[in-house]
C-alpha cells in the first residue's frame, strides 16, 4: 500500500492529475503549479503593459496628436503604471519562482499555508479583474496616474473607486504571500538548514516578505481612506474641508518607496543564484550579501520623502530624507561588488541567464547611479518630474528586475518544464533587448535633463529628434521581447527534455528531478554544507566515477 | 533561539512526511506555524491603523482646539460602557480558551457565547451613538458640519473613519467566533487542537486593543 502513494506522489507535478481539467491547476494547492499559475497571468499582465507602453511611445513619436488624443494618453500611462508595478513588477519574482523554488531550495515539501497561498492568487486575480472592469464602466478609465495623487484623485470624474479597490485586494495578496513565505522560512527547512546555509535567494525573498508585511498595510489604509474621502467626503485629504494632501503622499510613499525594494531584493537573490553557478565558484560575501538584503529592507523605510522634495516640505527633512537616501544606495552598491568579484577568476560559463545578469548588472548600475542625481535635493529640483525620473525608474525596475525575470525564466525554465529552451535564440534576442532598451530609456535621460516633462501628451519640436530615437528603441525592444517569448513557448512544446541538473547548479533544486515530483523529494534531504559548496559536489562526484 | 527553532523544524518535518503520504500531500498541520502566521498578521493590522494613528496625530497638532471642542461634544458615558464591555469580552474570550485547554467544553461555549453577545452590545452602542449624532446634523459632508472650522470637520471625520473601521473588525471577529463556535459544537476544535480558537481570540484582543486608544484620543481630550 505504501508503495502505490510513495509511486503517485513520486510523479512530476506537471503531469499528477488530483482533479478533473483545469481544476487540477485551479484549485491545487501544489505550490509549484501556484507559481505556474502567477507566470501565466503575470506575462499576460506584462504584454498588456508592453502594448500600453508601445502605443505611448507610438503617440509622442510626433508633437501633438499622432495616435491618441491628450485624454486617452493619460489613462494609457496610468493603465501602463498601474499594470506594470501592480500586477506585474511587485508579485513578479516572489509569486512566480519565489512559490516555485522557495520551498524546494530549503528543503520542504511545500509552503506553510498551501491553501492560503491559492487564495493570494485569486485575491491577485480578482484585484487585476477590477483594474481591467473599470475601463469598460461609465466615467471612463482612470487617469490619475498610478500615484493616485489627492486631490485630482478625488475630484476626476473617472473611474477611480474600482482600480483603487483593485490595488488594495492586491495588497492584500501581497501580504498574504509574505506572510505565508516568513512562516515557511523559520518552520519548515529541512534538518541541516540553518539561516546560513539558505540560498541567498531564500534570504532575499525572507527579507522582501517583511518588507510585504511591513509596508503594505499601510497603503491599504491610505487607499481605503481615498476611497472614503470619495464616496463621503470626510475631509481628510481635501484641503477645502481642511485636510492635507501632503500627508497623503506621505502615506502613500511609506509604503511606495519600501515596495521599491519589494521590486528589486528579489531579483537581487536571483542574481546571487546564478552567478555561482555559471563561475563555478562559490558566492563572494555570502553572509554580507544576506545582511545586505536586510539592511536594505531597514534603511528603505526610512527615505520615503525623497519623492517628496519638491512637494513643500521643511528643508530640515529634505535633508535627513536626502542623506538617508545615499546610505540605502550602499547595501546595493556592496551586491554589486560582491557579484563582480565572485565572477573573477571564475570558469564562466557564458550562457543566456548570466548574459541577462551581465546585462542587468550594467543598467542597474545606471539606474542606482543616476538615483542619486534625484536624491540630491539641488539636482532633484532640475529634473523632478521631467523624463529623467521616468529613465530613471525604468532602469531600475526594467533594466532591473524584469531583466532578471527574464534571466530566471531561462534559468529555471528547464527546471519548471522538464524542457531546454534554445541557447541560440535565447542569445540572439538579448543584443537586440539591450540596444533597444537603451535606445528607448537612455534618450529619456537627456530629454530630461533638456526639460521635457514626464506625462506631457505634446512637446516643443526640439525634442522630436530625441523621441524620434527613443520609438525606434522600443520597436527594437518589443522585437527582442517577441523573440525571447516566442523562444521560450515555442521549447514548452517542442523544447529537447531538461535532465536534473543541466547548469551544474549545487543548490537543493537541481537535486530533483526536472521537472520535480508533485511532494518535490522522496525523502526530505539532510543539508550538512553550505549553498554554494561546489567543492563537496565536485569530490562526490569524482567518488562516484 | 536559532538552535531551538531548527530542533522545532526537524520535529515538525518528520511529522509532516508521515502525514503526506495519508493525505493531501500539501496539507499538514503545524500549530507554531499557525500562531507565526496569526501573529504576522496581527502585525499588518496594527500597521493599518498606524496610518491612521498617524493622521490623527498630525491633525491634532495642526487643529488642537478644533479637536477639543469636538472630543467635548462626544458622548463619554456610551463610550465608557463601551470600553468596559469591550474590556469583559476580552477576559471572557482568554477564559473560553482556557477551558477548552482543559477539555471543558461546554464552559468553553458559554464563554464564546458571551464574548461574542458583548461585541453585539458594543456595535449596538455604537449605532446610537452615532445616530444620536447624525440626529444633531453631524455627518459627514452635512450641511450643519460644514458650517463649522475646517478642524472639526477633520476631526468628525477621523472620528467617523477610525471608529467606523474599528467596528467593522468588531464585525469581522463576531463573524469569525461565530464560525468558532460552530467548530466548538461540531468538536473541529478540541482539548488537543485549539489553535483556531486561540489564533481567533489574538484577534479579538487586538481588537479590543485598537480601541483602548481609540478611546481616549477622542472621547478625553482636554
Ligand atoms: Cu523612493
Amino acid at each position: 500500500m505504501a508503495n502505490g502513494t510513495l509511486a503517485a506522489t513520486l510523479e512530476n507535478y506537471l503531469e499528477y492529475k488530483s482533479k478533473k481539467g483545469i481544476f487540477a491547476w485551479i484549485l491545487s494547492t501544489d505550490h509549484k503549479r501556484i507559481g505556474i499559475l502567477y507566470l501565466v497571468a503575470m506575462v499576460t499582465f506584462f504584454w498588456v503593459g508592453v502594448t500600453l507602453g508601445f502605443l505611448m511611445k507610438l503617440e509622442m513619436l510626433t508633437p501633438g496628436k499622432t495616435i491618441v488624443d491628450a485624454q486617452t494618453y493619460n489613462t494609457f500611462f496610468t493603465l501602463h503604471g498601474v499594470i506594470m508595478i501592480f500586477l506585474f513588477i511587485i508579485p513578479g519574482i516572489p509569486a512566480v519562482f519565489g512559490n516555485f523554488f522557495l520551498p524546494i531550495q530549503i528543503g520542504a515539501r511545500d509552503v506553510a499555508f498551501p491553501r492560503l497561498n491559492l487564495l493570494s492568487w485569486y485575491l491577485y486575480i480578482i484585484g487585476g479583474l477590477f483594474a481591467i472592469i473599470s475601463l469598460f464602466l461609465q466615467g471612463g478609465p482612470i487617469d490619475t496616474g498610478w500615484t493616485f495623487y489627492v486631490p485630482y484623485s478625488i475630484r476626476t470624474t473617472t473611474n477611480v473607486i474600482l482600480p483603487l479597490l483593485g490595488a488594495f485586494i492586491l495588497g492584500f495578496s501581497s501580504i498574504l504571500t509574505g506572510l505565508n513565505f516568513i512562516t515557511t522560512v523559520h518552520r519548515l527547512r529541512a534538518p541541516g538548514m540553518t539561516f546560513f546555509r539558505m540560498p541567498l535567494f531564500v534570504w532575499a525573498l525572507y527579507a522582501t516578505a517583511w518588507i510585504q508585511v511591513v509596508a503594505t498595510p499601510v497603503v491599504g489604509i491610505t487607499i481605503v481612506l481615498v476611497i472614503i474621502e470619495r464616496l463621503l467626503h470626510v475631509g481628510i485629504f481635501d484641503p477645502a474641508l481642511g485636510g492635507d494632501p501632503l500627508l497623503f503622499q506621505h502615506l502613500f510613499w511609506i509604503y511606495s518607496h519600501p515596495a521599491v525594494y519589494i521590486m528589486i531584493l528579489p531579483a537581487m537573490g536571483v542574481v546571487s543564484e546564478i552567478i555561482p553557478t555559471f563561475a563555478k565558484r562559490t558566492i563572494f560575501g555570502y553572509k554580507v550579501i544576506a545582511f545586505s538584503s536586510l539592511a536594505i529592507a531597514l534603511i528603505g523605510y526610512f527615505v520615503w520623502a525623497h519623492h517628496m522634495f519638491t512637494s513643500g516640505m521643511s528643508d530640515t527633512s529634505r535633508m535627513v530624507f536626502s542623506l538617508l537616501t545615499f546610505l540605502v544606495a550602499v547595501p546595493s552598491g556592496v551586491k554589486v561588488f560582491n557579484w563582480v568579484a565572485t565572477l573573477y577568476k571564475g570558469s564562466i560559463e557564458l550562457r543566456a541567464p548570466l548574459i541577462y545578469v551581465m546585462m542587468f548588472i550594467f543598467l542597474f548600475s545606471i539606474g542606482g547611479l543616476t538615483g542619486l542625481v534625484l536624491g540630491s535635493l539641488a539636482t532633484d529640483i532640475h529634473v523632478t518630474d521631467t523624463y529623467f525620473v521616468v529613465a530613471h525608474f525604468h532602469y531600475v525596475m526594467f533594466g532591473g528586475t524584469a531583466v532578471i525575470l527574464f534571466a530566471a525564466l531561462h534559468y529555471w525554465f528547464p527546471k519548471m518544464f522538464g524542457k531546454m529552451y534554445n541557447e541560440k535564440l535565447a542569445i540572439w534576442a538579448t543584443p537586440l533587448i539591450f540596444i533597444g532598451f537603451n535606445m528607448l530609456y537612455f534618450t529619456m535621460f537627456i530629454l530630461g535633463y533638456l526639460g521635457m516633462p514626464r506625462r506631457y501628451w505634446s512637446y516643443l519640436p526640439e525634442y522630436q529628434t530625441l523621441h524620434i530615437i527613443s520609438t525606434v528603441g522600443s520597436w527594437i525592444l518589443v522585437a527582442g521581447l517577441m523573440l525571447m517569448f516566442g523562444n521560450l513557448i515555442y521549447s514548452l512544446f517542442k523544447g529537447k527534455p531538461a535532465e536534473a541538473n543541466p547548469w551544474g547548479g549545487v543548490t537543493l533544486e537541481w537535486q530533483v528531478p526536472s521537472p520535480p515530483p508533485v511532494e518535490n523529494f522522496e525523502e526530505i534531504p539532510v543539508v550538512n554544507h553550505g549553498p554554494y559548496d561546489f567543492s563537496t559536489i565536485n569530490e562526490n562526484k569524482d567518488g562516484k566515477s | 533561539m536559532e538552535s531551538l527553532d531548527a530542533t522545532n523544524t526537524i520535529v515538525q518535518q518528520e511529522v509532516g512526511t508521515k502525514a503526506h503520504h495519508i493525505s493531501d500531500p500539501h496539507q499538514h498541520k503545524d500549530a507554531v506555524g499557525a500562531k507565526i502566521g496569526m501573529w504576522l498578521f496581527l502585525f499588518t493590522e496594527l500597521l493599518l491603523f498606524g496610518g491612521l494613528f498617524l493622521l490623527y496625530m498630525a491633525y491634532r497638532l495642526q487643529y488642537t482646539k478644533d479637536f477639543v471642542i469636538g472630543g467635548q461634544e462626544l458622548n463619554i458615558i456610551l463610550g465608557t460602557v463601551n470600553t468596559i464591555i469591550l474590556l469583559t469580552s476580552s477576559l471572557t474570550m482568554a477564559l473560553s480558551i482556557a477551558a477548552i485547554q482543559r477539555g471543558k467544553k461546554d464552559l468553553s461555549i458559554i464563554f464564546l457565547v458571551s464574548t461574542i453577545l458583548m461585541g453585539l452590545a458594543f456595535l449596538v452602542i455604537k449605532y446610537f451613538e452615532w445616530t444620536a449624532k447624525f440626529s444633531h446634523g453631524i455627518a459627514p459632508n452635512s450641511p450643519e458640519l460644514l458650517s463649522k472650522p475646517n478642524g472639526e470637520i477633520v476631526f468628525y471625520g477621523m472620528y467617523f473613519s477610525m471608529t467606523g473601521l474599528h467596528a467593522l473588525h468588531v464585525l469581522i471577529g463576531i463573524v469569525v467566533l461565530s464560525f468558532m463556535l460552530v467548530f466548538l459544537l461540531r468538536n473541529k476544535i478540541t482539548k488537543e487542537d485549539y489553535i483556531k480558537l486561540e489564533n481567533s481570540g489574538l484577534y479579538w484582543h487586538l481588537v479590543d486593543l485598537i480601541w483602548i486608544f481609540l478611546f481616549p484620543l477622542f472621547y478625553l481630550i482636554h
